[in-house]
């Protein structure tokens, strides 16, 4: 049985615990509604981006000599994968869902025999992947400077992307990230971004036909390096939208698990603080019996 | 019957302006600058550094650009750019650092030539400005 001067000092250690915890359920929440904001501010952008994509390659008419980057190489071979995560911790499952999904995406590429490739972006994830998967991480990123998503920090990125793809070092990129749903849901995402997948919005291209200036090939040639930033600043901002998310929601379960673990503590200590009183109590009494 | 149009710019933080009583807009497309009226057939086009002009009953305004994407569709016109400026709102410094900026990139050797001519276009533009 611990003594009353540890459970004291037990219960002011919780209790300075669950004042951190809300602190930064505060900061998050805060944070959040920033982070949520700006990704939806940046939406309409990819979105456009995406619907002049779509028109421009349902237009081109030669197919085979598209640019590599909309037909890709050929081949499927190299993989690279971009995984982005957060350079702070303390945010629930923020970080491990992502790295859980491109482990599972990592391991399904290598027992085909593929070859992989891999660039980290924010240094949790390069924490959590480097010890199984730290010959195959080319590259880590992190932007621990910037405070908020900005679109420099995601051209970077892509001009990476795209300077390894210029040097045939990949044939398929697909990028990590969790896109945020709400506060207590976020979805890690696998996205393909190199050859630009167009399966799943096919249906939206319009009939209508458009006057190019330059012609198709040189403006998709321009357009799709800009793409690939922008989907990775999409992504960014998700990412960072969640994060904020997940910090919020595990420090608000983090606050209540203190107060439960003081509520507990405080009766420990009550009782115990009695059954001192009492036995002191039994103690007196049998002695003045006893003359 | 109106002769308006609605117009549309972005950058990849936010939706950076929309109006809807649009009458004319001059962009600088990579071709040359172009004026786009009401009922222009559906386009799509580059922008190089250059003002975008944009003529509407709620008053005219000139923004300076560094590169974009331009789509006309349907009576909607939609700039998407990562670098815009509200020539109004810009002040001399500001000029000077853009101007400084491209001068130290052109000076740069092992650039290519589509690029210095991108530059050469911004330092220009950025010369009449002052």
């Amino acid at each position: 049985m611990a003594s009353l001067d540890d459970l004291k000092k037990r219960i002011a250690s919780v209790k300075s615990t669950q004042k951190i915890t809300k602190a930064m359920k505060m900061v998050a929440a805060a944070k959040l509604r920033k982070a949520q904001e700006s990704a939806e501010k940046g939406r309409p952008y990819s979105e456009k981006m995406n619907n002049v994509i779509l028109n421009l390659s349902s237009g081109i008419s030669d197919k085979e000599n598209a640019p590599k980057l909309l037909s890709g190489t050929g081949n499927d071979k190299v993989h690279l994968c971009v995984v982005m995560t957060s350079d702070r911790g303390l945010c629930g499952g923020f970080n491990s869902n992502i790295i859980k999904k491109a482990k599972s995406y990592f391991s399904k590429i290598l027992s085909e025999g593929k070859e992989l490739k891999i660039i980290t972006v924010g240094s949790k994830g390069n924490d959590q992947l480097k010890r199984m998967y730290g010959d195959k991480i080319i590259e880590n990123i992190s932007f621990k400077e910037s405070k908020n998503a900005n679109y420099f920090d995601a051209d970077k990125v892509g001009k990476i992307v795209i300077d390894k793809f210029e040097s045939s070092e990949f044939d398929i990129c697909t990028i990590f990230y969790n896109q945020f749903k709400n506060v207590i849901t976020q979805i890690p995402q696998a996205q393909q971004i190199v050859p630009l997948n167009s399966e799943d919005s096919e249906d939206n291209t319009s009939e209508e036909s458009y006057e190019f200036e330059p012609d198709e090939d040189e403006i998709l040639s321009n357009l799709l390096p800009k793409n690939i930033s922008t989907q990775i600043f999409k992504a960014m901002l998700e990412n960072s939208a969640s994060e904020q998310g997940s910090r919020m929601s595990a420090m608000d379960n983090a606050t209540r698990n203190a107060g439960e673990m003081v509520d507990k503590l405080t009766i420990q200590y009550n009782r115990s603080r009695q059954a001192a009183i009492t036995k002191e109590l039994i103690e007196i009494i049998s002695g003045a019996e006893s003359l | 019957m109106s002769e308006e149009f609605k117009i549309e710019i972005v950058n990849p933080e936010k939706s950076f302006l929309v109006k809807d009583d649009v009458s004319e807009v001059v962009v600088p497309a990579y071709e040359g600058e172009m004026g786009i009226l009401k009922d222009h057939i559906s386009i799509i086009s580059f922008l190089k550094p250059g003002i975008i002009k944009i003529l509407s009953k709620s008053g005219n305004e000139s923004y300076y650009i560094e590169d974009g994407i331009v789509e006309f569709k349907n009576n909607n016109l939609s700039i998407l750019t990562s670098s815009i400026f509200n020539i109004a709102d810009m002040d001399k410094s500001k000029q000077q650092d853009l101007l400084k900026q491209a001068e130290e990139e052109s000076g740069k050797e092992e650039i290519s030539d589509q690029s210095r001519y991108l530059i050469d276009q911004k330092i220009e533009v950025l010369k009449t400005l002052n």
